[in-house]
């Protein structure tokens, strides 16, 4: 055991020993920059950040943050529409784009030269989008597409969506990041254009880069290209929490597939202060005793001794701007209902409410943790994704070298403690899929209901 | 706000200062019992990633057995000679290693990675090795595991990308093991003795390919890839059957109550050691390969926002490897989109990209070339291609200049020679007409 605690220590050495410690600088409009050096390859990443999401968003118009990020690479006042990915491909970069509950996120990976240009090009869509009603009309299609693919036909998708709706009665984490898609068929430009004048402010942003740069030319370059765009008022954000749960919800999605599938949540808390909070470090201990590997119990007990089901796992967010969820999910094998998963899920969860988890497991759960740190540190683009994501949840850049220490103090008293707390009936939404033959299943929406 | 031309003047600089790459040092042996092994030493972070790969991959399984191969590689993390399944688990997890599998058409093995401290390295590594070289192959794991694969062959026959898949390679390789995929009733026929046999023919030393990335000294290097192959059978080398030309290509719906229609062109065109491998590759860019640059995108998604997804890709392998084209649409515009898709294949074969595509297509590629080394797991993964299809160990140094030298003219006549669009099958998995 105590050569086992050493080599914690090592690795809580290595998972916050950065390259340098990051530099963080706030510009007269109210952006926030942070640049991390690294120079194991003379390359770059530039992520903006956005701090605005579909929890942002409002019943109606749901989906609308993840259609101003379509819109984002449909031109400027000055770059013609689809020319903005083109120009960083010719750059010899790569750029893409994704939106979260929390957050809209811009990225570019480029040699390290590059590093200007696409800040340029990120600050020019940041005061300048052109919204053209014609390039609107055809990317809301693409959005349909794209909601159609990633969920409609996709059941597990379908369920998680319908989980979320259940489990959340105010909070907007009940609606889906992508939108309903009655939301989308009557989203105009207009909303896209309200929308990016409210939210798409320097002082609701953060540039983050990581690479082989330096520092100092990189604060530089971010007055020169973004100093210039104006600050401005962003709408007041009310506060949203979701009413405590008071009993068990229940959900069931019919779709075609062959194997039931289970998927619990349970209301979790999340990292707020990272130098006071305890519980939710022990939760995502707790999270990697159940699942994540296939020494946890999740695996061992109901794919490996029980044969009841063909993959189990479980995942839990520390870091999100609304409340926390612990998920867990199995699906059956041939021939086992998803109520028999059920049934035997709720046992391993009781079973680690009840007895907590031994040494040997949280031991094993904490190196898994930390050596995912270390492993995050191998990609630029990882690491600018975990300054990016502290610093627009109101934490600060210095926690990435606070978090592998938290997690190192947590002890199998508070991993059993926040079980018996957080992992109880009352607070959990069950989600089933109940698979149905293709035969008996109609075409959903064969007609285009209310395309425009 | 002049910045079109500040844009434009930002581009032609860069033009003219590609970046030097520093020449990448790959060392490369053969261990003691005969495989091949390479390393990439590199102290800037504790950790170390292995590969370790076999010419066992979907192509070497009897048609009637499809799935055996996957399975085999799944049943040598079911209990080793020294480790019970439990144990091996156990073991990875409490060194904080990850192990993944890596399976196609050809190869089948594993990908580790570790942190570099000499106990869990030592720890993940030694069990690892035991595992590659002393499978256990218990019945009760093997009947476990081989539901699992019918339960997942199942469940995927439910799913249209799956069906539209498992019909294009139908189609484009009926007679070759390429175009086999496993299916319930193959994966049921499957027997321990199968298995072992299996491991037996096709994990031997004569066919293993090492690749280490990482914090290690060449002499720690040398002996890890001792320790994971000495235990190896010798093995033989067995060359697959050639692919033979491709056929008129022929047309295929499944009905399917999916909301949008999978589609899917595809051909058997590109090895290994193809002579056009450049110039398709570099075509391919411009084609449906280069995302928002490409024509494809630009036609299906940008002009008609007919689709999300819209692609084209070379699968280089052993023996030619597919074109694949692919979307996805609402289900009453497939045939709409389907047509697009063929017109721009069709354009684009007659004339070729302009001298402008090109050149933007060079600037990326070889522009972007840093980005596909810039991290161990992706040296990692480059290096495992080199050392099993046994390239020149400069061909990741050379690969920039290669795409520099490809031509207009090599390109034009690569696309006409080896993409017949009449020869091209399709899959549509959606509507049914």
């Amino acid at each position: 055991m105590v050569s086992r605690q050493a080599f914690l220590v090592l690795v809580v050495a290595f998972a916050s020993q950065a390259a340098a410690e990051p530099r963080e600088f706030t510009l007269a409009n109210g952006l926030r920059v942070i640049v991390k050096e690294d120079h194991r390859a003379p390359t770059a990443v530039q992520q903006v950040w956005y701090r605005a999401g579909s929890m942002d968003e409002s019943p109606g118009t749901t989906g609308l943050a993840h259609v101003l990020e379509h819109m984002m690479f449909k031109g400027t006042r000055s770059v013609a529409p689809d020319r903005f990915s083109r120009l960083v491909a010719e750059a010899g970069g790569r750029d893409n784009a994704f939106t979260s509950t929390d957050f809209t996120v811009y990225h570019e990976q480029v040699h390290r030269d590059r590093l200007p240009f696409v800040m340029r090009l990120e600050a020019d869509r940041m005061a300048n989008l052109a919204i053209r009603p014609k390039e609107f009309a055809r990317e809301i299609k693409v959005v349909m597409e794209e909601r159609r693919l990633s969920t409609e036909d996709q059941p597990r998708a379908l369920l998680d969506e319908n989980l979320m709706a259940t489990a959340f009665s105010a909070h907007p984490y009940k609606w889906p990041t992508i939108g309903w898609m009655q939301d989308l068929q009557n989203m105009t430009w207009r909303d896209a254009q309200a929308w990016y004048r409210s939210w798409y402010a320097p002082n609701n942003a953060t540039v983050v880069v990581v690479g082989d740069v330096d520092p100092e030319q990189v604060v530089a370059w971010a007055k020169r290209y973004y100093g210039p765009v104006p600050r401005k008022a962003v709408p007041e954000r009310k506060p949203q929490s979701e009413p405590e749960q008071r009993g068990i919800k229940r959900v069931v999605v019919k779709a075609p597939a062959e194997l039931a599938f289970v998927r619990f949540g349970y209301k979790a808390p999340v990292l707020r202060d990272a130098q006071k909070d305890w519980e939710p470090f022990a939760v995502a201990v707790l999270v990697k005793v159940l699942g994540g590997n296939d020494a946890a119990r999740l695996n061992q007990i109901l794919v490996r001794e029980r044969r009841i089901a063909t993959s189990a796992g479980a995942d839990y967010e520390l870091i999100s701007r609304g409340p926390g969820m612990v998920f867990l999910n199995a699906a059956a094998a041939q021939g086992h209902a998803g109520s028999e998963l059920e049934a035997a899920v709720r046992e391993i969860v009781a079973q680690v409410a009840s007895k907590g988890a031994s040494p040997e497991e949280v031991q094993r759960a904490k190196v898994q943790l930390l050596a995912q740190l270390v492993y995050r540190r191998d990609s630029f683009f990882a690491q600018a994704m975990e300054l990016g994501e502290l610093v627009s949840t109101d934490l600060s850049f210095r926690d990435a070298d606070r978090i592998p220490e938290r997690i190192k103090e947590v002890t199998a008293e508070q991993v059993r403690t926040v079980a018996a707390k957080y992992l109880v009936d009352d607070s959990m939404t069950v989600g089933i899929l109940e698979p149905q033959p293709l035969e008996r299943s109609a075409p959903a929406h064969a007609a285009p209901a209310a395309a425009r | 706000m002049h910045s079109v031309l500040r844009i434009v003047l930002a581009l032609l600089l860069l033009a003219a200062t590609l970046p030097a790459l520093a020449g990448l040092h790959i060392d490369h042996w053969t261990t003691r019992s005969g495989a091949r092994a390479y390393f990439v030493e590199t102290h800037s972070l504790p950790i170390v990633d292995v590969s370790v790969e076999f010419a066992a991959g979907s192509a070497y399984d009897p048609r009637e057995r499809a799935g055996l191969g996957q399975l085999t590689l799944t049943l040598l993390k079911g209990g080793s000679a020294r480790f019970s399944e439990a144990e091996l688990d156990r073991r990875l997890a409490d060194a904080g290693a990850q192990l993944g599998d890596n399976f196609d058409l050809d190869r089948a093995g594993f990908a580790l990675r570790t942190l570099s401290s000499e106990s869990e390295r030592k720890s993940a590594l030694e069990t690892l090795a035991d595992m590659l070289q002393a499978p256990r192959f218990a019945s009760d794991i093997f009947e476990r595991e081989k539901a699992r694969a019918v339960a997942n062959a199942a469940e995927g026959e439910t799913q249209p990308d799956h069906i539209a898949d498992k019909r294009l390679y139908a189609l484009m390789y009926p007679s070759h093991p390429y175009g086999a995929t496993a299916t319930p009733a193959t994966l049921g026929a499957i027997t321990r003795d199968d298995v072992e046999r299996h491991y037996r023919a096709r994990y031997g030393a004569a066919g293993a390919a090492v690749t280490i990335v990482g914090d290690l000294s060449a002499d720690a290097a040398r002996a890890l890839a001792e320790q994971l192959t000495s235990r190896l059978a010798p093995g033989g080398e067995v060359a697959l059957p050639p692919v033979p030309p491709p056929a008129p290509g022929e047309t295929v719906r499944v009905a399917h109550p999916s909301t949008q229609s999978h589609v899917l062109l595809g051909m058997a065109v590109l090895s290994r050691d193809d002579p056009d491998y450049f110039p398709l590759l570099t075509g391919n860019y411009i084609l449906g390969g280069g995302g928002f640059a490409s024509r494809l995108m630009t036609e299906v998604r940008s002009k008609h926002g007919l689709a999300y997804s819209v692609y084209s890709y070379f699968y280089p392998y052993a023996e030619r490897g597919p074109f694949q084209v692919g979307l996805q649409t609402r289900r009453d515009q497939a045939n709409e989109a389907l047509k697009r898709v063929q017109g721009v294949i069709l354009e684009f074969v007659a004339r070729g990209p302009s001298e402008a595509e090109l050149r933007a297509a060079k600037k990326s590629l070889v522009g972007g070339f840093p980005l596909r080394i810039d991290t161990n797991r992706k040296l990692l993964e480059q290096v495992a291609v080199v050392a099993f299809y046994r390239l020149p160990l400069d061909w990741l140094d050379t690969y920039p200049a290669r795409v520099e030298a490809v031509t207009l003219d090599q390109i034009r006549t690569a696309f006409t020679r080896r993409i017949d669009p009449k020869k091209l099958d399709v899959v549509v998995v959606g509507a049914p007409n």
